[in-house]
């Protein structure tokens, strides 16, 4: 087959580099994959004019008046816009409630310098320009970023599971942590992982954000069971969730 | 004839994060020359307040994702030291392993794709794949066997799923360790060597420039310590790690959103280099042969023999694999049950682990709940911005008086930051709440 190749642009806004470095450690499941596409580097220099690209892959989340100039230019130079990641689909970590004014941080990290670095409170891309396509995970799961891949360059603009975690992990025949009284998060997280955290022994924190109609009063119950306190409960819905949790209130 | 220079690279490639050089020299003086740092702060000591024992790892783990498992450890070891968590010997062992597959997986990363180009004369390591295929094939090959041995003890390479306070939640089994032990011996080792090979028929092409420097890192161990020591230094002195602060001495400086450190003298340097300086003796004699093929020897104050001393640790690191995994065989392993609940006294503790790019420090507070009070984290490319910017203040009036071009001076500069293997996206780590 020598269709043209999808040309996709990957650009990286705040967060830990993890999904890149997730991108390059995939070369297992890539090589059928990259058959298919051709990566353009950008110079950010460059005029939007000469950024021609099939798809934008954006990673990291918004968190400064020059990261909001810079998602528009993207977005009006691609034609399909995908997040990648925890940070650019959902906020992720960066945006951790971390219950005070973001002026009142500044100025215990910066002094007087305060107004030297502006920031923002930290936003998913999607509450700036319009979001084609999301790849859920902190990190994603290699998996679903090749199952992803696979079926978008079928032609079709891949959806996320909105199920929980809790269908793979029986899937994988795991023994629940919950009911063992360890506060797993799988039951309201959006699956797609593939159960990674709790097939390792480990409770789920939720690194998908959550799905649909989550049942987060049933959590905080089986939570409190679990010998959880009402700000732990908290603190991890709020975890990877912030924002997310916000447009539901 | 006086000269007049204006280097400004925007964004900087092949290091991991966003940063600028900027020089200006008129009528020969020197007027600006600096790294800067644009990454967009974030604010991760804020975010801890209030968080969980079992959580700050989760999170610090998200201030870098190649330095994940380093952040990991150190903060593990801040939390089980402020709330006396004990920790068992095969614990360290696994963890040990663990932090020396991600030295191997950075070091190959930076030694290979970001870092080499320079050297092999290509701009990209996309271009390596032209000019010296097999390079890119070791790299992949080297690469792959790293990151199967963060997966293996980890869960996975990129903020791994099962290292948790006292311990881990689920461990590879003797087979899976076997298996990566002859991968080890058979494949890893005399790959390593051949990619001394490679940089060896380019080492002419490692800029000479030595500019005295304090060299920092864990020292003072019995073995060459990326997990446990004090803080050393070349100058001569050493220090418990809870009185990092004194080493630190953080402050604000206007062309970055990165801190800047210093001890006695202005600037000091980490990472690799560092410890190499630091801890000579206490390398693989293997090791300590491929550091003699390059004449590289404690102490060595040429910023660019950075890669050199990377490349040396991959085969200590190799080496230590090798020996943990045949260590943990012969003890047994047993299955491990680290605590879910916490109840103690409140109190604060200092964790120190080397990572790639050098020595980081995690300091927490408890309050009688486990949850945190206040947090510091001091992370090693912070540390090295000082010493970056003072040694291009040294090598641009060197390289005016070589006669160089501006291409040529831009080319060397970049080819130094390079070096330093920084990792902006950590830098910006923002300090202390309290
Ligand atoms: S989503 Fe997670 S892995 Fe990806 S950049 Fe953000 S913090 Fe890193
Ligand atoms: S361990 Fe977690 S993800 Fe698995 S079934 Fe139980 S609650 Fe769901
Ligand atoms: S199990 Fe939960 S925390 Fe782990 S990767 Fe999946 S969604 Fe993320």
């Amino acid at each position: 087959m020598t269709a043209k190749k999808v040309r996709v642009g990957f650009f990286d806004f705040t967060g830990c580099e993890g999904c890149q470095l997730a991108k390059v450690s995939m070369e297992n499941e890539l090589p059928q994959i990259l058959e298919h596409i051709e990566i353009v580097n950008f110079r950010e220099a460059m005029s939007e004019k000469s950024w021609d690209m099939d798809v934008a892959f954006i990673e990291g989340s918004i968190t400064t008046p020059a990261c909001v100039e810079r998602i528009n230019r993207i977005r009006q130079a691609a034609p399909i816009l995908v997040t990648l990641g925890a940070c650019s689909t959902i906020g992720g970590i960066n945006a951790i409630r971390v219950g005070r004014d973001l002026d009142e941080i500044r100025q215990e990290v910066y002094g007087d310098k305060r107004y030297l670095f502006p920031s923002l409170p930290v936003m998913p891309v999607s509450a700036v320009v319009k979001v084609d396509a999301s790849i859920y995970g902190c990190p994603p799961n290699p998996k679903d970023v090749a199952r992803f891949l696979t079926q978008f360059l079928a032609g079709k603009i891949p959806q996320a599971p909105k199920y929980p975690v809790c269908i793979e992990c029986k899937l994988q025949g795991n023994a629940c942590l919950l009911v063992q009284g360890i506060p797993c998060m799988g039951v309201v997280t959006r699956a797609g992982c593939g159960a990674w955290c709790p097939s390792k022994g480990q409770f789920c924190y939720g690194c998908r954000g959550l799905i649909p109609d989550a049942n987060l009063d049933a959590l905080r119950i089986s939570f409190e069971e679990c010998g959880l306190s009402q700000q732990e409960i908290d603190n991890k819905l709020h975890l990877f969730s912030g924002r997310e949790l916000e447009k539901l209130s | 004839m006086s000269k007049t220079v204006s280097i400004n690279v925007e964004h900087i490639t092949r290091v991991e994060g966003h940063g600028n050089i900027v020089v200006r020299v008129r009528d020969d003086k020197l007027e600006t020359c600096h790294f800067e740092v644009v990454e967009a702060p974030r604010f991760f000591e804020a975010m801890l307040k209030g968080r969980s024992w079992y959580e700050a790892a989760i999170i610090t783990s998200r201030i870098c994702g190649i330095c994940s498992i380093g952040h990991q450890m150190t903060s593990l070891k801040a939390t089980e030291t402020a709330l006396k968590i004990p920790v068992s010997e095969q614990t360290v062992l696994f963890r040990k392993l663990l932090v020396d597959g991600s030295i191997l997986s950075s070091h190959l990363l930076h030694v290979l794709f970001l870092a080499a180009p320079d050297v092999l004369g290509v701009p990209s390591a996309f271009a390596l794949m032209d000019s010296n295929p097999h390079a890119v094939e070791l790299a992949l090959k080297t690469k792959r066997l790293a990151n199967d041995l963060c997966d293996a003890v980890g869960g996975r390479m990129i903020h791994p799923i099962t290292c948790v306070p006292g311990g881990f939640t689920d461990l590879p089994t003797p087979e899976v360790l076997r298996d990566l032990k002859t991968r080890y011996e058979k494949e890893m080792l005399p790959m390593l060597f051949e990619v001394a090979d490679i940089l060896e028929s380019v080492a002419e092409n490692f800029p000479d420039f030595t500019r005295e420097t304090e060299f920092i890192s864990l020292g003072d161990a019995s073995e060459y310590p990326f997990y446990d020591g004090r803080i050393a230094s070349t100058d001569g002195e050493t220090y418990p790690v809870d009185e990092y602060l004194s080493v630190t001495n953080e402050t604000i400086v206007d062309h970055s959103t990165a801190k800047h450190t210093h001890n006695k003298r202005a600037s000091y340097m980490v990472g690799a280099l560092a410890r190499l300086n630091n801890n000579f003796d206490k390398l693989t004699d293997t090791a300590k042969q491929v550091a003699a093929r390059f004449g590289l020897a404690a102490v060595n104050h040429n910023p660019f023999m950075n890669n050199v001393a990377q490349l040396v640790e991959c085969v200590h690191c190799a080496q230590t694999v090798i020996g943990r995994i045949d260590d943990l065989l012969q003890r047994g392993i047993e299955p491990e049950k680290p605590p879910r609940e916490w109840k103690g006294k409140p109190g604060r503790g200092v964790g120190s682990t080397e990572v790639p790019r050098g020595i980081l420090f995690h300091d927490y507070t408890y309050d009688a709940t486990g949850r945190i009070v206040k947090a510091n984290c001091v992370i090693p490319t912070n540390q090295n911005f000082a010493n970056v910017d003072l040694d291009m203040q040294a090598f641009v009036p060197e390289m005016l008086q070589r006669g160089m071009d501006d291409n040529a001076m831009q080319f060397n500069l970049e080819m130094l930051v390079r070096a330093y293997d920084p990792c902006i996206s950590c830098s910006v780590h923002m300090v202390k709440v309290d």
